[in-house]
């Protein structure tokens, strides 16, 4: 009666042994590297019994500082990751000259360069920048967690599931060779076959779920629940560019969300949307699709911009300069992101009178950046500027921001972008933005609020190695492509034909080297940090003598965050009260409601994970399975009653007593 | 503190009084029948060319729309601090660009790069 061809593929779809890339030597070395590093992590978090722990403390944690953190772990693990990408096809640039192949495939060149861009976007810049908005903002704005702290653990998860498809892809079948937005028709089913494409949209679909909340959370967060006193106009610029990042996160993943939707509908049931026949319009793919791609890069930027007001104001002791004009430069940047998608395909066809109005709106887009930056700049003017690692971080921002600004207004004249779209110029000009723009002030606000997260600063010595091998790998890196893409080399090319370009790309490759020593940098640097965590210790809470409400609480601050909450009566809530000479309250403490622990979170987005690799391999029982299973937790989690208790008066008060002695011992010394 | 406010509008402000009460209630299910009957009535009885009858379609459903957020969403002005009305607005300017903007750029993306398949119209 059975036929085995049949049953198997009724119970594995379109899995086979074949799907392992076992003939690949790279991936399976990798493969071997990734197991017995796994295994060994494993092993030592069973021997030293910390899974309990984990869980407990941290996996199923609805507090935002924990999950905070957590984005941070994902983020830097998963950069990691890309950046092996990114050394690869540096390498593989590097040699294929003179008729030589270089050591990477086309197969899996094209894999490298996609997986490089979804992971460096998807799963580093947004988890490092929603890690840090989780983590500053609830602080900042004097509140004890998020509004939805359940939903808020649930949106983690969903990240880290969507992480873990990516990772899934590298040794169970494939991932994507269509570049980093998988446009039709090349994406259609009918020119990739493979579950390449299919990974990648799940895996966005998945993630994209967890950004989106983590989207509505932050805003209701940053509306609703600031302190007494703390007007919109007496907010921190850091929670009004997060509150700004949040707006374009819920108004722009929908889409995201429906052009995907729109190709798996293509890809599974075989509708027309964006084939080349039926009717179908793949030039609609690529108009959607950067309708959410152009704010996109500004959900990325502007949290930059937020940490870059803080640590400027912070380091050179004075309050920020143009707090307003900062706040509607903010505002007017998240409109105006919502203006400008057209400059990514110029070359498209759209003619002229389109082209024009798209490259104006771009080309104004400079002027409010432009005044970030002069308010940057007058605030450091006559401060008394203490060039710790946040602030060298800023710096080196601004050197390169600019220049990176200023290609990208090259670039949004539609003659000039006919010459250049899609050259090596426009990669190395979305790296110089994203990389001196988003990552360094990543870097900065890593080094800015680490002591505030762990109560101790991290190693200076380690950090100035990170910060220059990071900056100057990072000009050896890319100012060769500016050269490389005026000459006309074009993006994701495997080989080369002319000798001539060749030393650009060795000088490329080296900067990636130095990269990768700042990259490892860092790695010391937290490590190094952690050993000598006794000397770096910081008792008082606010080491850089700052300026907002994060820093008037403890450090590592309790899980209440504050036991009273605090009253605010001008921008730069804290300092002001450091001025009117405020007294920490030591008695009169009740017990705090706050919420739960979960683990709801972690098996929903499991049950998602397991969904998305049916769906990807065609196993239909499992994502049928998965999906009722989903509702089922999802239904059965309402009836959950345990959602919250009190931490009692008496643990507030011997918390709080420990700190008032710690403040005092640590005023003698 | 966002609940008194609530609160305080729906006691004392006479322009939303009507504003989930079963009066209100009654008003926007009164209106909406109406709107979604003269529609049926238009398609149904043919009176009208069919150009009107889409445009008036559409003019109808867009009333509706605001019926359904008055009478039955209790949108106004006020509530929540005037957020509510705030979030309307932006995610009505967010749609008519994503929308109109796309039906621009793909109209000019159209007729310059669409392959024509009616040979017959080719010049």
């Amino acid at each position: 009666m059975f036929d085995t061809a049949n049953l198997t593929k009724l119970i594995f779809g379109r899995l086979t042994l074949e799907s392992l890339p076992l003939h690949e030597p790279i991936i399976i070395g990798t493969f071997a590297m990734v197991a017995l590093g796994g295994a060994a992590l494993f092993g030592a978090l069973t021997y030293f019994r910390l899974w309990g722990y984990l869980w407990k403390e941290w996996f199923t944690t609805v507090d935002h500082k924990r999950i905070g953190i957590m984005y941070m772990v994902l983020g830097i693990v998963m950069l990691l990751r890309g950046f092996a990408d990114a050394l690869m096809m540096r390498l593989q640039q590097a040699i294929a000259f003179n008729g030589s192949e270089g050591y990477l495939n086309s197969h899996h060149y094209d894999q490298v360069f996609t997986a490089h861009g979804v992971i460096m976007i998807f799963f580093v810049a947004m988890p490092l920048v929603t890690g840090l908005m989780n983590y500053v903002v609830p602080l900042q704005i004097g509140a004890r967690d998020v509004s939805f702290p359940f939903l808020n653990n649930f949106s983690f998860w969903m990240t880290t599931a969507g992480a873990v498809l990516v990772m899934c892809s590298l040794f169970v079948g494939e991932f994507a060779r269509t570049g980093w937005l998988a446009y039709p028709p090349l994406s259609n089913i009918s020119y990739s076959p493979d579950v390449g494409v299919d990974y990648y949209i799940w895996a966005l679909q998945v993630a994209g779920v967890g950004t989106l909340l983590s989207g509505v959370n932050l805003i209701c967060t940053i509306v609703k629940m600031r302190a007494p006193g703390m007007t919109m106009m007496k907010m921190p610029v850091f929670t009004w560019t997060s509150l700004c990042t949040n707006v374009l996160i819920v108004a722009s993943f929908p889409v995201l969300t429906a052009v995907l939707a729109l190709l798996s509908l293509d890809r599974y049931v075989g509708t027309n949307f964006f084939t080349n026949d039926f009717g179908g319009d793949p030039m609609m793919y690529v108009n959607l699709i950067w309708i959410w791609g152009h704010p996109e890069v500004y959900i990325l930027i502007l949290p930059a911009f937020g940490i870059f007001s803080e640590v400027t104001s912070t380091f050179s002791g004075k309050r920020l300069f143009g707090y307003t004009s900062m706040v509607y430069a903010t505002v007017v940047i998240t409109i105006l992101s919502y203006l400008v998608w057209l400059h990514h395909f110029f070359t498209m066809g759209s003619g002229a009178s389109v082209n024009s109005f798209f490259g104006i709106t771009t080309m104004i887009i400079s002027i409010p950046t432009g005044a970030k930056m002069f308010n940057w700049l007058f605030t450091m003017y006559r401060g008394r500027i203490r060039f710790e690692l946040p602030m060298m971080w800023t710096v080196a921002f601004m050197l390169t921001f600019v220049i990176g600004g200023m290609t990208g207004v090259l670039l949004a004249v539609p003659p000039a972008d006919f010459v250049l779209h899609n050259s090596l110029f426009l990669v190395a000009h979305f790296h110089n933005v994203i990389i001196g723009g988003v990552l360094f002030g990543l870097f900065a606000g890593i080094a800015y609020w680490f002591p505030k997260a762990f109560g101790f600063k991290l190693d200076v010595f380690w950090g100035k190695m990170s910060f220059w091998f990071w900056t100057v790998g990072f000009y050896f890196a890319f100012m060769p492509l500016y050269v490389l893409g005026l000459m006309g080399v074009t993006r994701r090319l495997r080989t080369f034909d002319d000798p001539s370009l060749q030393i650009w790309f060795v000088i490329a490759g080296i900067g990636a080297v130095m990269i990768l020593l700042g990259i490892a940098s860092f790695l010391i640097q937290i490590a190094v940090s952690i050993l000598r965590r006794e000397q770096l210790a910081d008792v008082t809470g606010d080491p850089w003598d700052a300026r907002t409400l994060e820093w008037a609480t403890s450090s590592p601050p309790p899980a209440y965050n504050f036991a009273f909450t605090p009253v605010v009566h001008d921008n730069d809530a804290w300092w002001d009260m450091k001025r009117r000479g405020y007294a920490r309250p030591l008695a009169g403490f009740k017990a705090i409601h706050m919420p739960s622990n979960t683990g709801t979170g972690v098996i929903l987005a499991g049950l998602s994970t397991t969904m998305a690799f049916g769906l990807i391999w065609y196993m239909w029982w499992m994502a049928a399975g998965s999906f009722v299973a989903l509702l089922a937790v999802a239904i059965g989690h309402t009836f959950n009653y345990h959602r919250s208790f009190h931490i009692p008066a008496d643990e507030v008060v011997s918390v709080e007593r420990a700190r008032t002695e710690l403040l005092a011992a640590g005023a003698k010394s | 503190m966002s609940s008194d406010v609530h609160a305080h509008a729906h006691a004392h402000d006479s322009a939303d009084a009507h504003a989930g009460t079963r009066s209100g209630q009654l008003i926007g299910f009164g209106a909406s029948v109406v709107l979604t009957a003269i529609p049926f009535l238009l398609v149904m009885t043919g009176s009208l060319d069919k150009q009107a009858t889409a445009l008036i379609i559409m003019a109808f459903a867009a009333v509706q729309v605001v019926v359904h957020m008055v009478f039955f969403l209790h949108m106004n002005t006020k509530a929540e601090g005037g957020w509510t009305m705030m979030a309307l607005i932006f995610t009505i300017i967010m749609v008519v660009i994503a929308l109109s903007g796309s039906l621009w750029v793909m109209h000019h993306l159209t007729t310059n790069m669409m392959p024509v398949h009616e040979m017959g119209q080719t010049p």
